[in-house]
């Protein structure tokens, strides 16, 4: 069989190796910023999304352009996949101008009305209450797409988990909560800080479907969401994936992992990397060959610096615009009034 | 004109802007079937049904959580919190999300949302149930935070916050909702502006500055002040996120002196916050310091006579003028 005619789980040649091409872009894109973060360009907090990438690709690939995604903070993997342009998701790392929040949000703050991505969330959580609410507004204007709700293990441990998943279940909202366990809430082992060793009988205690995905494997991620949706879009009410992921790096750029040995890292990264699986696949499938892998790395890596020199290039924002934008008319702040009081007459 | 109740005013609000604009809605806890904790939204149930007028489980996060993210999807949501105490569960996403998203995102997700919520004691409901909570609100950048003491204003201002494309808290007070005024005839268009308080009174010996339930009581003691000569003019802010700085400077400039007057705790509290703007932009205009009358520094007890001494009163506003404003000449001994 042609390379070229060769399908895997319902997919084209090109539809796969742009699937193999984005988990590279998302794995070069945290690698860079990594580097770049440890050059000082970059401040604040970065959570990297290496070793998790086959669960984003895999999920966005089966989502449609207008279904919204909420999600954490280690988002910037969703932000391109979601169709920001990665030059702005670096800019944004980079707090300047041209980033994707102008420089007001940072890393763990990306947005866009236009690509339906509703933002980064910093409190461990509050994606899945307003993930409800994204879907009651579907809901209520009988509209045709999902709300997609990303969260991690931690997020499970939080009261929001249970107040949106009973809300959505209620009330029947077209969302597809998906959380992805990657088994560590920055250092608190999930088996540590769960009663449960899945959150099977938590979906069951919500009247929710739920399945178990393997979250290194790209397609099975893609087939689980694409179950999911459909199971939402068409009035059935929630549904609850768990994927078993890992992040390579720690939780942060500040994060050495000590409450996790080298050896279950390096057992991870040997026999489990989701890039390297994917490859594997292909490769065995006849799809994907030694140089498609090297031409897509050289197409990733020149991207990512030209994203990195586009940041590099850009304009930190106007300081007027520390006063822009804290309401839609301007009111609210004091700090307008620097102005001397006026002595009496 | 008519005359109605501060809650029929707030009814008649939520239910011409409901019929004005598909997009809004309401929710919250007990406010289809049971019609409102205080009765607000009783009836709308009848009229608009499930889909508009919904009732949730008793979880304030993700009534909050879901009034933003349905703004998000394109609704104009009103949240109702059975008590502002009940907000203190719903402050992440009050705080972290609904006043942080239109900065945050660089000025693109814009949140029109309402959340509605009645504060203030009075009422023997102790200490879990009633807090003055707007200092918090207002502390935050990024939220309008209002407070109207009467029923044109909570009707006025409720349709102005409804359709504003900032997210607003609406703070009442549970001894406002049966006090009475004068209301246009339903039908009869009129809107109150969320950035203006006004003069309810005119003076020109003392500004009492106060907003909510005390308004009333501030009327009440420039009244009983006038009757020994000392003519108050008494301001009521209806909002404290912003505030309307320049007409209490204005009056400051006429009368000099100003006592503050709020329920709430004294410190750190929005009355603190207002004389510290005050002494910043209008010190030279102010022949005496400006008096501040709060609610005492407890927990609210539950005993009656222990709940009265808790709360400001009309005298204790009466005192903290003649502490400031000197005796009219002629006034009797001991005035």
């Amino acid at each position: 069989m042609a390379v070229r005619e060769a399908t895997l789980a319902g997919l084209s040649r090109e539809q796969l190796l742009n699937m193999h091409y984005q988990m590279v872009l998302l794995r070069r894109f945290e690698e860079k910023a990594a580097e770049e973060y440890t050059l000082g360009k970059i401040g604040g907090f970065l959570h990297l999304y290496i070793g998790q990438e086959a669960n984003g690709v895999g999920m966005f690939s089966a989502l449609h352009p207008d279904d919204y995604v909420l999600s954490a903070y280690r988002e910037h993997g969703y932000a391109i996949l979601k169709g920001i342009d990665p030059h702005a998701v670096m800019a944004e790392l980079f707090g300047k101008a041209t980033g994707s929040s102008k420089g007001k949000g940072g890393s763990m703050h990306m947005y866009s009305n236009e690509h339906h991505l509703i933002g980064g969330q910093a409190i461990v959580g509050a994606q899945l209450v307003m993930g409800a609410g994204v879907g009651l507004a579907i809901q209520y204007q009988g509209e045709h797409r999902i709300a997609l709700v990303l969260f991690g293990d931690g997020a499970v441990d939080e009261g929001a988990f249970h107040e949106a998943l009973n809300l959505a279940s209620i009330w029947k909202l077209p969302v597809v909560f998906v959380c992805e366990n990657n088994q560590y809430s920055m250092g608190m082992a999930v088996t540590k800080a769960w009663a449960v060793s899945s959150l099977e009988p938590r979906a069951a205690a919500y009247n929710i479907p739920y399945r178990k995905v393997d979250g290194m494997d790209a397609l099975a991620m893609r087939e689980a969401m694409r179950e999911a949706r459909e199971h939402a879009v068409n009035g059935n009410g929630p549904f609850l994936i768990e994927s078993l992921t890992y992040r390579f790096r720690g939780h942060s750029m500040a994060d050495p992992a000590y409450y996790r040995t080298r050896e279950e890292e390096q057992m991870w990264k040997a026999t489990r990397d989701p890039i390297a699986l994917f490859e594997e696949k292909l490769k065995a499938a006849g799809i994907m060959r030694d140089e498609d892998i090297q031409a897509t790395n050289e197409k990733v890596d020149a991207l990512v610096e030209d994203c990195v020199r586009f940041a590099d290039d850009s304009p930190f924002p106007d300081p007027d615009s520390l006063y822009t934008e804290v309401t839609l008319d301007g009111a609210g702040a004091i700090a307008w009034r620097n102005k001397p009081s006026t002595p009496r007459e | 004109m008519r005359t109605i109740a501060y809650r029929d005013a707030l009814r008649e609000a939520i239910r011409e802007e409901m019929r004005r604009d598909e997009r809004v809605y309401i929710l919250g806890e007990d406010i289809a079937g049971y019609g409102g904790t205080y009765s607000v939204t009783k009836g709308l149930f009848e009229e608009f049904g499930a889909k508009r007028v919904k009732d949730t489980p008793l979880a304030e996060e993700v009534i909050a959580g879901a009034a933003i993210g349905s703004a998000i999807g394109g609704l104009r949501p009103i949240a109702e919190l059975m008590t502002a105490n009940f907000s203190l569960l719903a402050s992440d996403q009050i705080i972290n999300s609904l006043a942080k998203f239109h900065y945050m995102f660089g000025g693109q997700s814009k949140l029109p949302v309402v959340i509605r919520m009645p504060g203030g004691g009075g009422a023997q409901r102790g200490a879990q149930h009633s807090q003055m909570l707007e200092t918090m609100y207002a502390h935050i950048p990024g939220l309008k935070v209002v407070m109207p003491a009467t029923p044109y204003d909570a009707k006025g201002m409720l349709k102005s916050a409804i359709r504003d494309d900032d997210p607003v808290l609406f703070i009442e007070h549970e001894l406002l909702y049966s006090v009475k005024g004068e209301v246009p005839d339903e039908g009869e268009e009129y809107t109150v502006p969320l950035n203006r308080g006004i003069v309810r009174r005119e003076g020109t010996d003392v500004t009492i500055v106060t907003f909510s339930r005390m308004v009333h009581l501030s009327l009440q003691a420039a009244e009983e002040l006038a009757k020994e000569g000392i003519q108050a003019e008494v301001i009521d802010l209806r909002s404290v996120r912003p505030i309307d700085l320049d007409l209490v400077l204005d009056s400051l400039r006429k009368t000099n002196r100003v006592v503050v007057a709020e329920e709430g705790w004294k410190y750190y509290g929005t009355g603190q916050g207002l004389a510290a703007l005050i002494y910043e932009y209008g010190f030279d205009y102010l022949d005496a310091p400006i008096g501040h009358v709060a609610g005492k520094d407890v927990p609210m007890p539950y005993s009656k006579p222990l709940e009265q001494a808790a709360l400001p009163t009309r005298d204790d506003i009466i005192a903290a003028v003649k502490a400031i404003v000197p005796a009219p000449a002629g006034a009797g001994a001991g005035a």
